[in-house]
Order: structure tokens, then sequence, then C-alpha cells
């Protein structure tokens, strides 16, 4: 037989597709942070006067604070002076800024080349989509459809100005500034996002969505999404996120609030692909992501799924208050790391109410020089009489050279709870990759079969277009991995 | 159908087949027996393409098109959809791979590159359970995972079911008899007994001749240190069985 390359060389890596640069007139303020960038945010944004105060006085509450450290993972320090914390395309004069009825051509086009049409003609069926380019929203298709069901779906400035009420409300009540580091960095800053409001007896006709694009370099994206679903409502709520290819690092840093009173169910999909940096670990998105649900009422239901494919570091865990008598909290993730990406990722599930029950499926692939950590908190509270909670945490290791760890945490105050964790490591070897070639499949098709396999419980609970997109990452991004 | 001429073959630096020669013609079931480490499962690998194992001298010549070809070069993926199908010993268990998606992707790709039609789902699961029935299936395969907790003697039956299904011109058997009780291997027996014609060829790798009851091949070959030292007909099987390899050993 011919000495065999490695089946590494057999692959070409194809390129990251969405690192592309939109070259647009834009709209910055000076580099750095203090209260007059603060305010100068909120003034851009034409916002009340509560609104300032709130982003001050997080601001002033961050100051205190110390970036983090105790993830599994090594990163310098971020020089928070040195980035530029709002950028948004310039609009044209007769336009003021945060009107988003009139979308620049170059963006559309942007939009477009993501897959992501926005105009009224091409727009996706049966997707409502709010375009976030940088610091702003730009585009929030659907919205008088929605409107005719009583669905509120727009970006978080509207929100701000249209619906002060209900952002007064909710808006901190699930994450609130003290909460973490870049909780509170975000609340200082955010610049713009999503807002949802699904109200009583209302099933969203459509899935809801927010693609995030990074443009500007040096620019961080601080967004926030709130989402509450009142009694007997239901949503599917889907996030994509891309940003171009770029050798400095840059920080992303978001909120994700979402609410669910009585029998009310949200579904949320994320998948992730940030700019994860070159083969060596130069640039990538910098990605700190404070993402909480809380079950309100009781019998609701919160339901995280994400496909973590991109950032350079990753560190996120969504997560769940289990607080209504009988609610439900649900975690499935899929994170793969290769070159030098760190992950630590997991999730946080707090039994409050009775016979509470949260399901946690974790899948992790690691390839390269990557560093890919699971970390779980299962809580149950004195008051959680039957709570319940199944884990499973599974990982698989690509090549010898990468890392895959699993800290699950329980924690039970009370005795009536019952709590599984399950935990694998598997590595996809070469006599699986041997049997499914000897039965006719190429290397590509044996690989896609078994990382599917791999993530099946995960996929199955993505939207299916979302399934699709999942797995073709997975793909393009394992192609040269396996070796 | 195939030619292996003065196959030398090493895995890890261990030369472990030094010259062995064989011809199986169309139509022929050969078996091969030999004691533990005489090769038989390097064998299998060299024929089957596994790049941990490399050929040092000789080549393995296979009809294709009508034309013999030095197959040493051919990745495994080629050799499956030429017609070469391995029954393997140790079936590898991939999870979450649902086992008769993944033998319709199997079939579809053979399919494609033999120049015939695809098959879709509905047609493919017709077909499928119409084989399962051959082999005395539980019908409840077709939504496990690939080899996943099957026992030992559901994964040979899943060999021998993937056999059937993608009709290969040449079949290597290892130690498909192993794990197997005396009913099952009737009943897994009788499946590759309906696939023997004149048109392709089988090759059984056994330690024991009792398979060979079932399965009753033309020709037997003694595989001893990498070699064969002795080849006949069945009864040298039988020979075997009662003597032991070391009346053979020189």
């Amino acid at each position: 037989m011919k000495n065999h390359p490695s089946q590494k060389d057999h692959l070409t890596n194809r390129e990251y597709k969405y690192g592309f640069y939109t070259d647009i007139e834009m709209d910055t303020i000076p580099r750095g942070l203090n209260e007059s960038i603060v305010s100068l945010i909120s003034e851009k944004k034409n916002e009340p006067g509560w609104m300032t105060d709130w982003r001050l006085k997080s601001f002033r509450y961050w100051q205190k604070l110390k970036e983090p450290h105790w993830a599994n993972f090594h990163y310098d320090p971020i020089d928070y002076q040195n980035l530029i914390y709002y950028t948004a395309p310039k609009r044209k004069k007769d336009q003021p800024m945060g009107c988003a009825d009139q979308v620049d051509l170059e963006i559309m086009e942007t939009f477009d080349k993501l897959g992501i049409p926005l105009s009224d003609q091409s727009r996706l069926s049966g997707i409502a989509v709010d375009a976030v380019f940088d610091s702003v929203s730009v585009k929030t298709t659907h919205q008088e459809e929605l409107a005719r069901v009583g669905i509120i779906f727009c970006s978080m400035s509207e929100a701000v100005r249209n619906h002060p009420e209900l952002i007064k409300k909710y808006l901190g009540s699930i994450v609130p500034y003290r909460d973490n580091f870049y909780a509170a960095l975000n609340s200082a800053v955010f610049s713009d996002g999503s807002f949802c409001y699904i109200p009583k007896g209302v099933k969203s006709p459509l899935e809801l969505s927010t693609y995030f694009r990074i443009n500007a370099a040096e620019t961080g994206q601080f967004e926030r999404t709130l989402i509450v679903a009142d009694d007997d409502s239901y949503v599917s709520y889907l996030e994509g996120c891309t940003a171009p290819m770029r050798d400095e690092n840059q920080l992303h840093a978001a909120v994700v609030e979402l609410v669910t009173h009585d029998r009310a169910q949200i579904k949320y999909s994320t998948v992730q692909n940030w700019y994860a940096g070159d083969q060596d670990g130069k640039g990538g998105i910098y990605n700190f992501v404070t993402k909480r649900g809380k079950c309100l009422g009781q019998g609701s239901k919160i339901s995280w799924t994400q496909v973590e494919v991109g950032s350079a570091i990753t560190w996120k865990y969504p997560s769940c208050i289990l607080q209504g008598d009988n609610s439900i909290g649900e975690f499935y993730s899929v994170a793969l790391t290769n070159h030098k990406m760190k992950a630590d990722t997991g999730t946080k599930m707090i039994h409050v109410g009775k016979n509470t029950r949260s399901r946690i499926i974790s899948k992790g692939i690691s390839t390269d020089q990557s560093s890919n950590s699971y970390r779980g908190l299962v809580k149950v509270l004195p008051s959680a009489d039957n709570a319940r909670n199944f884990s499973q945490c599974d990982s698989m290791l690509v090549g010898n050279e990468c890392s895959a760890n699993t800290f699950p945490y329980i924690e039970t105050e009370n005795t009536t709870a019952t709590t599984e964790h399950e935990a694998t490591t598997s590595r996809i070897n070469a006599e699986q990759l041997f049997y499914l070639r000897s039965r006719g499949l190429d290397i590509e098709a044996a690989i896609a079969l078994i990382i599917d396999g791999f993530c099946k419980e995960v996929f199955n609970e993505l939207p299916m277009e979302f399934a699709v997109e999942a797995v073709r990452l997975l793909e393009t991004r394992l192609e040269n991995s396996v070796g | 159908m195939i030619e292996i001429k003065d196959l030398h073959a090493e895995v890890n630096g261990n030369q472990i087949l030094r010259g062995l020669n064989l011809t199986i013609g169309a139509g022929e079931v050969h078996a091969i027996m030999g004691p533990n480490g005489s090769g038989k499962s390097t064998l299998t690998k060299i024929i089957g393409g596994h790049p941990d194992y490399h050929v040092t001298r000789g080549e393995i010549l296979y009809d294709i098109n009508l034309k013999k070809r030095n197959i040493i070069d051919m990745d495994p993926e080629e050799r499956a959809r030429e017609g070469i199908f391995i029954a393997f010993q140790y079936p590898v268990e991939i999870p979450g791979v649902n086992a008769s998606e993944f033998l319709r992707a199997s079939f579809n790709e053979i399919c494609h590159h033999q120049g015939a039609e695809e098959m879709d789902p509905l047609d493919f699961d017709d077909f499928l359970r119409e084989k399962m029935k051959v082999l005395e299936m539980d019908d409840k395969y077709i939504h496990r995972s690939l080899n996943v907790d099957f026992s030992g003697g559901e994964k040979k039956r899943n060999e021998v079911l993937q056999m059937i299904i993608l009709n290969p011109r040449f079949s290597v058997l290892d130690e498909t008899d192993s794990g197997l009780d005396v009913d099952s291997m009737r009943v897994v027996a009788n499946g590759v007994n309906r696939l023997r014609s004149k048109h392709n060829a089988m090759l059984v790798i056994t330690h024991y001749q009792r398979l060979l009851n079932y399965i009753v091949p033309d020709f037997v070959h003694i595989l001893e240190g990498g070699r064969i030292i002795k080849s006949g007909e069945k009864d040298l099987a039988l020979a075997v069985e009662d003597k032991g390899y070391d009346w053979l050993k020189k």
C-alpha cells in the first residue's frame, strides 16, 4: 500500500466564509470608557433619563469589579480603555439615528451575503429577523404581521422609547447589573439588541430571530436581548452571529434575559459562529456572555439549545431559574473547538419551585490544540420538593493535542430531589473511520456521520434549517482536524 | 477474480505477511485457517485497505472492468465501491449513527459509483426488511445505533446483512463464526450461501472448521508465519480440527 498521507492532508481547510468586511462610513465615538462615554451612548440613542441613570449606576458598579479569570483557560487582561464602545453605520442626513426604516444598500447587501435577506421582497418566510450591525439594530422584519397578534418584536432602542413600562419592569430583572463583571459592563454600554413580548395565550406564528454582525474593527459589541412570554404563550427564538476575520481580538459581551409566566414556553436556539482566530490562535472574538432565563410561572418552560463553533474564547452559561412549581429547564449544547480556541461553557439549573425538572445534554468536540470545558451547576434549594435533574456530558476528542474537561457541580438542599449525572469521553478513532470507509463512504462523509451521530440529541432540538446549518458548520470546521 | 502475489505486509514495523500467494476465481469460496498470530487478520486489513497496514512487497490484482488492477494503492472506499466487502471480526460501535440510514448511505454510494440508480428511503426500507427476514433479525434493528449495544451475535448478523444488501463481488468474512451459537451460525451461513453465485467469490477466515460445515468451501488453505503452507479441499479443515497445526509445520 502506498505510504498514506495522514488523513489531515486529504482535507483542505475551507475558509471562514463570513470573514469579509463591509466598507461603509461609520459613526464612531472616541476610544475608551468613562461616565461621559456612557452618557454619550445613551444620548446617541435618544434615551430617557431613567435609562441613562441605570447605565451610570451599572458603570460605577463595574468600576469596582475585577475581570474574572476562573475559567479553564488563560487570556491576557483586556484593555477596556483601548476599545470603542459604539460604532454605527452613518445615516443619510435626513434620517435621525436609530430610525430603522431605510437601511443602506451596503448593509442590505452584507446581510444578503450572510444569507439573511432583509428586504420586504426577499425576506425569509416564517422567520422574523432583527438585524444588528455593530452597535445598532438596522432592521426588524415582519413587525406588522406580528403586531396583528399582539407580539412586540423590535430593537432594544425602540423598546426603551416605545415600551418603557415593560423595559423598566423586566430589564435587569433576571440578570441584574450586579450579577458579574461582564453583565455590569454590558448594562453600562449596551448599544442595542432585541426585545420581544408575547402576550397571554399567543403562540408566535413565526420564529423570531436576531442576527448579530460585528463589522467595525476595534469595536466591542454589547447587546441585550429580552424576551418576555406571558401566560400560556409560546415562542421559538433563534440567534446567529458572525464577524470579519481580523488579527486583533474583539470583545463581545452580551446579556440575554428570558422570562416565562404561567405555562409559557420559550425555546431559544443559538448558532454561534463568530470568527475564531487563525490556526495559530491569532485574532478572533472574545465571547463573554450572560444568558439566563427565569421560569417565573408555574408549569412554564425554558429550553436553551446552542451550537458553539466560533470565538477565540467562549465563556457562556445559559441558565434557568426554575421558580414556578412544575417548571422545566433544558440545556442542549454542542461546542466545537479547533485550532487554539478555548471554550468554557455549560449551564446552571437553579431549582426553586416544587416538582421542577431540568435536563442537561452537553456535547463537546475538541480538535487541534483547543481546550473545551463543560462547567455546570445543578442547585436544588430547600423549597424545591421532588426536583429532578438529569445531566449528560459527553466529550469527543479528535487528535492528541486537545483537551476536554467536565466540571459538574451539584448542590442539593432538599432530600426529596433526585439528580443524575453521566459523562463520557470518546475519540473519533481510525477504526471507526476505516469501518465506514470500507463501506464506500469517503473520509468527509464518514466524519460527518460520526459527528452527526454524536450530536444527534442536540441537533434534534434545533429548528430544521438551523440543524442543517449546524451540521454543515461542524463538517467545515472538522475537515482538516481529523488525523 | 483476485490474485494475491508474493504479498509482504507490516503493521507498526512488524512484518506479518511474508510472501503470501492466493488466487481466487469467480464462483469460488476459499477458506483460510491458521493459528493465532499467523496473519489472518492482517490479510483482512490489507485487502480492505486499512491505512495502518502497509504492503512492503507483492501485489493484489483484482478484476475491475475486465482488467486486472493492482489495488494496493486504492483507498478503502474505492475498493468498497468496486465490490470488495469485509465482514469484520470486531465491528466498531458508532453511537448516534442509525444502522439503517448508514447502510442506505453506503448502498447509494456504491450504486452511484457503479452507475446504478440510487434508492429512495421508502424503497430501501422495503428492501432492507426483506433481507432482514432472511437473517431472522428483529425489526427494532432499523432504529438502533450502528453496532451500539449489539450482542456479539447481532454484530455478526449485521455484518452479513450489510454484505447481502451491498451484494459485493468479493467478500472476506473474518471470523464471522466467533460469537455465534449454532442456531445463529446456521441462519448467518444460510444468508451467506444465498449470495454465492458464479459471479462472485468469497474468502472465509476462521479458527474452526465448524463454520465450514455450513459454508462449504471449494478450497482450504493453512496460513502460518505469514504465508500459506498447505492448500487442499474441505477434508484439510477436518484434519486440522483433528490434529491441530503442528503436523503441518516443517
